[in-house]
């Protein structure tokens, strides 16, 4: 049966995160003084087609993480499954 | 010599390598699509600067997968020298043939203007004879700050393959300041992020970079 992966990569802690840092100063700045800390990464959504064992696909994703997804030199990795939740309604 | 130079989608400095092998240096360059195969002849293989593939995922992360670089690798297993310049420094390192990864600008801003760097370390195919000067060549890059873990950088300074640091501070935020290393057993792979093809006439204000391409050429 097919399905959604949800993948998120960040930078390992100790990497430093410029972007990170910029977006916690603004919303320091805007007056969230309790932002003590910001990371910012990737989120990846595979639709992937069924048809593997549970183990095999858990292989062959982490395999995707680690050759592609993610730059294990620099960054960490997880994935969980089901579609992104909906957009809340504004 | 022969020199083949890879041309990836949104490669940009492929051109300006041609030139300064071909016509400012005399050497015979040929570029390389990267959906091809290595030629078989050449002496060394240089992946130039540019976004290939849009910088997408991460710098060099999808060029590393193109047909070319199977070749490349095996060439460069095989002693070859293998020279990246800015984005093909990123993509030696997503190849794995470079320790270490290029990370965005501690500025968080693209650097473009002139910067000094030492050479030091062992002799790479590109350094012969050049250790302890000091080059004036360019940068620009948005993605250039060197990282690796302190246990790689120990080891990699121990064997002598930091190769061209920054000298008075790092323009990006290198570790180290770091601005280029070599990999391989040979040290026949090098990476560095500075522009020496920018450097390599008069006219564009230095000349700096054309030893580096002497040094490759052998005629150094």
């Amino acid at each position: 049966m097919a399905k959604t992966v949800r993948v998120y990569v960040t930078l390992k802690r100790g990497v430093l995160d410029p972007q990170g840092s910029a977006v916690g100063h603004a919303l320091r700045t805007l007056g969230y003084s309790e932002v003590e800390g910001v990371r910012l990464g990737k989120y990846i959504e595979l639709e992937l087609s069924g048809g593997q064992s549970e183990a095999e696909g858990r292989r062959r994703l982490e395999e995707m993480c680690r050759r592609l997804l993610a730059n294990t030199v620099i960054e960490d990795y997880r994935f969980e499954d089901g579609p992104a939740p909906a957009p809340r309604a504004p | 010599m022969k020199i083949g130079i890879v041309t990836f989608p949104g490669s940009n400095c492929d051109h300006d390598v041609y030139h300064v092998v071909k016509h400012v240096c005399g050497a015979d360059a040929q570029y390389v699509w990267h959906k091809d195969r290595l030629p078989a002849g050449l002496d060394a293989v240089i992946l130039p600067g540019g976004f290939s593939y849009g910088d997408y995922l991460r710098c060099g992360a999808l060029a590393r997968f193109s047909p070319v670089m199977e070749d490349v690798v095996g060439f460069a297993k095989g002693g070859g020298p293998v020279v990246g310049i800015c984005n093909g420094f990123q993509v030696l390192c997503e190849a794995g043939l470079l320790p270490g990864a290029l990370l965005r600008n501690r500025s968080l801003h693209f650097v473009c203007r002139d910067v000094l760097v030492e050479v030091q370390g062992a002799d790479t195919p590109l350094t012969t004879g050049l250790r302890g000067e000091k080059l004036r060549v360019p940068v620009a890059h948005g993605d250039g700050n060197y990282f690796a873990d302190e246990a790689t950088l120990d080891r990699l300074e121990g064997e002598g393959r930091v190769v061209f640091r920054y000298v008075g501070g790092a323009p990006n935020g290198a570790a180290r300041d770091i601005a280029g290393v070599a990999g391989g057993e040979r040290m026949n792979v090098v990476g560095l992020m500075p522009h020496p093809e920018r450097a390599s006439e008069a006219i564009l204000g230095s000349t700096d970079g054309r030893r580096l391409f002497d040094a490759l050429l052998g005629a150094g």
